[in-house]
């Protein structure tokens, strides 16, 4: 392949979106409310859009008989590039919205770059997805409030799930021999650039929530590294059984 | 027709024929989805554009495109293009009109919108009595490009087609 770094750099932003999308899907049907349930759908269904987007341009740049559902479903976890933040549990509602803000607040402010990107196709996907984005962001925004403002038990319960997954947020903002190599060429977005406008947004909408800035700086990282939590494996054994029990299986 | 598009006019009633699958009552055209239709000696090139990312009509949208070129004698082929992106700003004032009175509320400029779904102001017009003491249920509803609202005068459920741009 011509282009391996871009190659791995649309997975590096794929990856995150498909097993977010993934986990979200989890709640089809089993959501704390019909609201919530189909508001999480909602926000799972953009995120796998886009990700046929991102997967369909790199099967494209690919060209050796890969495409996006290959691509989506027939890796190994070791190739998996999507950061350890995505691919936590939905353990309970705060959970969820918790690792959905930290994940949009991000999101939203690299898909704001992303338009500029000297690739075309890339600028394309982001110029479509923000607007979904802004919409999850706004979704997640508002829950976080609900909650860390409603009683006892909701500020508790999200303030939990904030602490916990505070350790995951460092990684986003890392960089991998891809991202660097596609920065240069003005293609991939400097995420350096935008890790303090990141805390700064997420810890403001904490205390209008309500709710404690997090103190720790200790952060686990290697998602983008294909190093995964022991969550990962639970999930690609879902998201690829039937590839996997039906080799080419189609609809 | 449609700002922006490259439309002939002679596929412009065959292209009138196919309506989304979501939403019956409008058909491609009035949604703006359809960028592109020329004709060359009964081949056609259609260029199409998702409403939303993860829009599951897009692709029966293809294949209906191609089954009315078929039965109207041309060989349509169908293109997804992603720039530029869609916005409810090219649904047309006749596809307005329907989502209407098909009881779903039409979307409004983008800062109304965003006042609307806050729940700031009430502004999203019940599609049953016209009363705009309405309230948001969710902002997401049964398909991606609505959400849920309540009129608290009827007590009508109805859904809102939100505003992208």
């Amino acid at each position: 392949m011509e282009n391996n770094n871009l190659y791995n750099y649309i997975l590096g932003i794929a990856d995150n979106s498909l097993i977010l999308g993934q986990r979200l899907g989890e709640l089809c049907g089993h959501g704390p409310s019909l609201e919530t349930d189909i508001a999480c759908t909602n926000i799972s269904l953009d995120l796998l859009g886009q990700v046929r987007s991102y997967y369909q341009y790199a099967a494209q740049l690919a060209d050796d008989g890969r495409n996006e559902d290959t691509i989506a479903m027939m890796r190994p976890e070791r190739e998996y590039v999507n950061v350890l933040l995505v691919e936590q549990p939905n353990t309970d509602f705060a959970y969820t919205m918790a690792r959905q803000f930290l994940f949009d607040v991000y999101h939203f402010s690299f898909l704001t770059q992303l338009q500029n990107s000297a690739d075309n196709t890339l600028a394309a996907i982001a110029k479509k997805s923000i607007k979904e984005v802004s919409y999850h962001l706004r979704f997640s925004s508002d829950w976080i409030k609900r909650l860390g403002d409603g009683t006892e038990e909701s500020n508790k319960r999200i303030q939990n799930a904030i602490n916990d997954l505070w350790t995951y947020t460092d990684e986003l903002f890392h960089q991998t021999e891809a991202d660097k190599q596609m920065i240069s060429e003005g293609v991939g977005v400097d995420t350096s650039k935008l890790k303090e406008q990141y805390y700064n947004e997420v810890s403001s909408l904490l205390k209008e929530a309500t709710l404690e800035v997090p103190e720790s700086k200790y952060f686990q990282k290697g998602g983008k590294k294909g190093i995964h939590t022991e969550h990962m494996g639970y999930i690609l054994a879902e998201l690829q059984y039937m590839q996997r029990t039906y080799p080419n299986l189609t609809w | 027709m449609i700002n922006h598009a490259e439309i002939d006019s002679e596929l412009i009633p065959i292209l009138d024929q196919v309506a989304d699958p979501e939403i019956p009552v409008l058909t491609i055209l009035d949604m703006g989805v359809v960028r592109y239709a020329r004709v060359k000696e009964k081949e056609v090139l259609i260029k199409i554009t998702p409403t939303y990312s993860g829009c599951p009509a897009m692709d029966v949208i293809g294949d209906d495109i191609i089954k009315a070129f078929k039965e109207a004698g041309y060989m349509a082929k169908v293109e997804l293009v992603l720039a530029p992106s869609w916005s409810t700003d090219w649904i047309t004032e006749r596809g307005r009109n329907a989502l209407e009175k098909y009881g779903i509320a039409p979307p409004l400029e983008a800062e109304a919108d965003k006042a609307a779904l806050l729940g700031g102001q009430k502004i999203v017009k019940c599609t049953l009595c016209g009363s705009t003491n309405t309230k948001l249920v969710s902002q997401f509803g049964s398909t991606a490009c609505k959400a849920l609202f309540q009129c608290e005068d009827c007590h009508e459920p109805f859904d809102y087609f939100k505003c992208l741009k």
